[in-house]
């Protein structure tokens, strides 16, 4: 079982966020692996277990900066780490971090087979949910987006989707592409051991050439949206506090009432 | 105005959702309003399609070969959507956003070509005539403007971003066919349910008001039910909650996004994973017994105070104000 996952280094969700000319700012004492893909990490690792072979690579597209992310994949047990980097990838829509992540793949097939490709259920940062979608349209593979349930026997990915009041199993031969969300599993702590080790794991950096990507279909040459602007949201009027001495409720009420929200 | 053809996704086509009605009030602002559907419209829906402008409902007809519910995997979308904008000539594409219709305009954007912007709360024009979406990101305290600078534009549209409103005048809409290619399907839909929508309460989704239970109802919302019915509220809750299985739908970042007029939260701590999913909401009022709650500090209106309290006084006076 060969498994490639993606992973993003995105600012922390408990920091002060923010853009930049338009850009997301990543500092590095801020950026750090999006939480929800340790939940592709750990079903990927969880599969490779169970098979009793294989191999789980983590693979970014980010500045050098990004190897947090791949750290802390190294730390949960995975044993190889690729990131593309370029100049020509920056200002990417989802659409060419989709071509990236998907020739990136295709290099690391050139290897060996890779049986699946799994990804989180969105970034924290930007939470559009459509780059598996796209990485799975440019590869041309089967997707199952946003399991909860992921099983994989005989050649065969099944999933239960729960999404929008609905719930559907579908499958899917192999490879194919999943996304799983943050109640698929609970991701593992890593163990001194592997932090250890997680120091000294050499990181594999490619560039857009390696990977064959024109530079005029990806980055912000290739976008097709273009960010116009970015401002921060005045700040909400003061709160008022009311503590309940028997007539909270009364108090909620009347603020609902004088707001016309009722 | 232009003479831009802008095309709103209806589905299902058995009822016209508020959410699409919102869709329609920001497509006509932006040109010329088509429909697209996936089966056929009923009555009902085209009256209320002509009263928002509607003249043509463009139905795909799909090839027999799909079973069932297959039509309503996100492939299948996409692909209706896709040939409807070659059909249609069409620029702009909007669905209301859900996972779902996340996935299908990520594929029909991939189809065409098209630029893609997700979640967006306000569609508009620039200076150089294009199509610019705005959002709200970083959980609410951020706005950004993305301006889609291909020819095509394919746009999901969160609810409550706007007041739906009619047509100054009525049409009659046409019903026209259009025939729809479907690959051959890569995957297989073993099953599918889809969880039947609460009566007499709005959906989470789409509500205008909404009230939230976390950790601290202890297990009983009651309480949170019996506010959120005075007010003709949905009900939602944290993951925390949803997790203990009290209830079965979540707000957040990585739940059901809202962006209600008035957010109600009892018993909810804030953590950034929830304030991700609702910190868009115009109003926001906090029930906590804790007075250093993070929630507060995103709060319009709160009270420091037991839910088990506030929460059903507060329904008691909503009804007593109604009468
Ligand atoms: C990857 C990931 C994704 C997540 N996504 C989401 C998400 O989308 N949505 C989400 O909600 N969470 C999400 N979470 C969980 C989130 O981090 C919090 O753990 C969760 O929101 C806390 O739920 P809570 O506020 O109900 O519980 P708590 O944080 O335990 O808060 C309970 C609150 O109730 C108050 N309280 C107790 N008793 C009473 C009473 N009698 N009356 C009034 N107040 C009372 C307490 O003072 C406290 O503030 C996610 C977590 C992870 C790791």
């Amino acid at each position: 079982m060969r498994i490639v996952v993606t992973v993003k280094y995105v600012p922390d969700i408990n920091t002060e966020r923010g853009f930049e000319d338009c850009r997301v700012v990543r500092s590095p004492a801020e950026g750090t692996l999006n939480e929800l893909d340790e939940n592709a990490l750990e079903a990927a690792l969880q599969l490779v277990e169970a098979a009793g072979q294989g191999e789980v690579v983590a693979l970014t597209v980010a500045a050098p900066d990004g190897d947090v992310a791949l750290r802390k994949a190294f730390q949960m047990g995975v044993t190889r780490g690729v990131r593309v980097s370029d100049d020509a990838l920056a200002g990417s829509d989802y659409f060419g971090t989709a071509a990236a992540l998907a020739a990136a793949v295709r290099k690391l097939e050139e290897e060996s087979p890779v049986d699946l490709v799994i990804t989180g259920m969105a970034a924290l940062d930007g939470l559009g949910s459509v780059v598996p979608v796209l990485l799975a349209a440019e590869l041309g593979r089967p997707a199952l987006h946003l399991a909860k349930k992921l099983a994989v026997s005989g050649g065969t990915v099944t999933v239960v989707r729960e999404a929008d009041d609905v719930t559907e199993e579908l499958s899917a031969p192999l490879p194919a592409v999943v996304s799983v969300t943050d109640t698929a599993n609970r991701p593992r702590f890593p163990n001194f051991k592997l932090i250890m080790a997680a120091r000294t794991r050499e990181i594999e950096a490619w560039t857009a050439a390696d990977l064959g990507l024109d530079p005029a279909t990806v980055g912000a040459a290739g976008a097709r949206t273009q960010t116009v602007s970015a401002a921060p949201r005045p700040p909400r009027p003061e709160t008022q506090l009311v503590t309940d001495k028997g007539d909270g409720g009364v108090a909620l009420a009347e603020f609902l009432l004088r707001n016309d929200l009722v | 105005m232009t003479n831009r053809t802008i095309l709103v996704l209806l589905d299902p086509a058995t009822e016209v959702r508020t959410g699409v009605l919102e869709l329609l009030t920001i497509a006509r602002g932006l040109g010329r309003v088509e429909a697209v559907s996936l089966e056929s419209p009923t009555v009902e829906a085209l009256a209320q399609l002509g009263a928002y402008g509607v003249g043509t409902v463009r139905q795909a007809e799909l090839p027999p070969a799909l079973h069932g519910d297959e039509r309503h995997l996100p492939a299948v979308v996409a692909a209706a959507l896709a040939a409807a904008v070659r059909r249609a000539d069409a620029d702009v594409v909007l669905l209301p956003t859900s996972f779902a219709n996340k996935e299908a305009a990520a594929l029909a954007a991939h189809h065409l070509g098209a630029g893609l912007i997700i979640d967006a709360a306000a569609v508009s024009e620039d200076d150089d005539r294009r199509v610019v979406g705005s959002k709200r990101v970083f959980a609410g305290s951020w706005d950004t403007a993305c301006a889609v600078t291909t020819d095509v534009a394919v746009i999901t549209v969160r609810a409550n971003a706007v007041v739906p409103a009619a047509a100054e005048a009525a049409v009659e809409p046409v019903v026209e066919g259009f025939a729809v290619q479907v690959p051959e399907l890569p995957v297989t839909l073993v099953s599918r349910t889809v969880k039947p929508r609460t009566s007499g309460r709005p959906s989470l989704e789409e509500a205008a008001v909404v009230v939230a239970g976390g950790r601290g109802t202890g297990g009983d919302f009651g309480p949170v039910e019996d506010l959120a019915d005075a007010l003709g509220a949905a009900v939602g809750a944290s993951r925390d909650a949803v997790f203990e299985g009290w209830w079965d739908a979540y707000i957040g970042q990585t739940g059901v996004t809202i962006a209600p007029r008035v957010y109600i939260g009892a018993g909810i701590s804030g953590a950034p994973h929830h304030r991700g999913g609702m910190q868009a909401a115009q109003v926001i009022v906090a029930v906590n017994s804790d007075p250093e709650a993070p929630i507060f500090e995103i709060c319009d209106f709160a009270v420091v105070g037991d839910l088990a309290d506030v929460l059903p006084q507060a329904a008691a006076e909503i009804r007593k104000h109604k009468g």
